[in-house]
């Protein structure tokens, strides 16, 4: 048995991105390895470590567990969508930089995807809201501690943006 | 850690899912959120032969109350329910489960019902339903029927449903006395994991604090999650006291038949079995009396 191809068109980060994959293809693999958007990473590929995190039709969830052909006529967001018009990266990844959130960066994509869905539903977060909502990415330099501190830093620095 | 080929189909119907599902025969499985399926396709512990995708049929995404249940179409998100204020206020106990359930990332994706079809024996959703007595509505192209979750669970990962059967919807009851408390409670190595064990319970008192009635249950300690109706039963009329609740955590755990891992002991197991049926009827009675006393108002 060949499997067939299925054509699927998806809006990735805005832009309506066609193409031909195998069922058993991953949405990660495919944001990776056909898009050439290698922002989102592989970490487990079981839905473990939370590295390959995008927003699925808005909500965060884990592209190592869809296959790409189950996000055929949806809305994919990826780190890389996640910075401004013009590339830089937005207030939440430079809070990141300016508390060292990161040392190998690894896990730092989902812990931004899962944060940038954190901070739009909830503003004002407590520290324990913020553990809650990077529960599920696991970093293995950090201790956690400067991640958190940024997006506490981030929601300060987006709420202080909104008042002026 | 790749799927092994299959081929795929969405389904845009409950009905035309069923078709599908008859046409393609035992190698076709369904594909709800996917967060255990995906997986156990990836480490090729399940390897069908087609996918049929469910999560775009409109007609399995709803929560509603009806005929005193709350109802849930099977391919509602577990998030969803999560955060449904009609399920928070009638049915608490769905909500305090869901907390325990995976990551938020992953109840973003999972269902209700691909929970209750996937029937890991430490599932906080599969105990829920144990607990509550929910009602379970399959469907086929051979018609529909419905069951009592307790009848839906033969063993780990194995249910009385057929190869061409589609979990449609869950229904829970609601309890209506003025005075219900609930809680679930449980232990994983880490929060977010497979708890090793896990309790649920609900009771109902009367005004003076009697107990009108009570169900728990215990997950992770036998083949599947277990309810204990009987033993429930004799709390009923009792003001329930600590010790009349120890007796009766002692006595649930006494009859389950924990199995042993890497990560615990039989022995361990039975032990939280007994600790965390305790802990969670004493926290759902404290939150009935709470109720009682009108210190929550929901």
């Amino acid at each position: 048995m060949t499997p067939r191809g299925h054509r699927i068109s998806v809006e990735v980060n805005g832009h309506l991105h066609e193409g031909e994959v195998p069922a058993r293809l991953t949405l990660v693999d495919w944001l990776r390895d056909e898009l050439h958007l290698s922002g989102t990473h592989v970490g487990c590929e079981h839905g473990i470590c939370g590295a390959c995190s995008v927003l699925f039709d808005g909500e965060a969830v884990r592209s190592c567990l869809m296959f790409a052909v189950q996000a055929d006529g949806h809305r994919v967001t990826t780190v890389e969508g996640l910075s401004g018009e013009d590339g830089r990266p937005g207030e939440l990844q430079d809070a990141f930089c300016e508390t060292h959130a990161l040392q190998c960066g690894y896990c730092t994509p989902g812990m931004l995807i899962a944060a940038h869905a954190l901070l739009r539903e909830n503003p004002h977060p407590t520290e324990a809201e913020i553990r809650e909502a990077i529960g599920g990415n696991l970093c293995r330099c950090t201790g956690y501690q400067q991640i958190v501190e940024a997006i506490e830093h981030a929601a300060a620095k987006l709420v202080e943006r909104g008042a002026r | 850690m790749k799927a092994a080929a299959f081929e795929y189909a969405r389904a845009s119907s409950i009905e035309e899912a069923c078709a599908l599902l008859r046409e393609r025969g035992d190698g076709a499985r369904l594909i709800a959120g996917g967060q255990s399926l995906a997986p156990m396709m990836a480490m090729r512990l399940a390897r069908p032969t087609w996918l049929v995708d469910i999560n775009d049929v409109p007609d399995l995404q709803y929560i509603r109350v009806e005929g005193e249940r709350l109802r849930a179409g099977a391919c509602t998100r577990q998030r969803a329910l999560e955060r449904d204020a009609r399920a928070i206020r009638l049915v608490p106990l769905l909500s305090q489960a869901l907390q325990w359930v995976g990551h938020i990332q992953t109840r973003n994706r999972g269902t209700a019902g691909g929970s209750l079809a996937h029937a890991d024996p430490s599932a906080e959703l599969p105990l829920v339903a144990c607990v509550l007595d929910a009602e379970v509505s399959v469907r086929s192209t051979r018609g529909r029927r419905a069951l009592r979750a307790g009848d839906l669970f033969t063993g780990p990962m194995t249910t009385t449903l057929a190869a061409d059967e589609l979990i449609e919807e869950i229904a829970w009851p609601i309890w209506r006395e003025d005075h219900v408390g609930s809680a679930f409670t449980e232990v994983s190595i880490r929060h977010g994991d497979f708890a090793l064990v896990a309790a649920a319970a609900q009771v109902a008192l009367d005004g003076e604090a009697r107990c009108l009635r009570a169900s728990f249950g215990v997950g992770g300690a036998d083949a599947t999650p277990v309810a204990f109706p009987e033993l429930a039963q004799t709390l009923a009329g009792a003001r329930l006291e600590d010790s009349i609740i120890s007796t009766i955590a002692e006595r649930a755990a006494a009859a389950l038949d924990p199995g042993e891992d890497l990560h615990a002991s039989a022995h361990y197991r039975r032990h939280l079995a007994k600790v965390l049926a305790e802990r969670s009827l004493l926290e759902a009675r404290d939150r009935a009396i709470a109720r009682r006393a009108g210190q929550i108002r929901q």
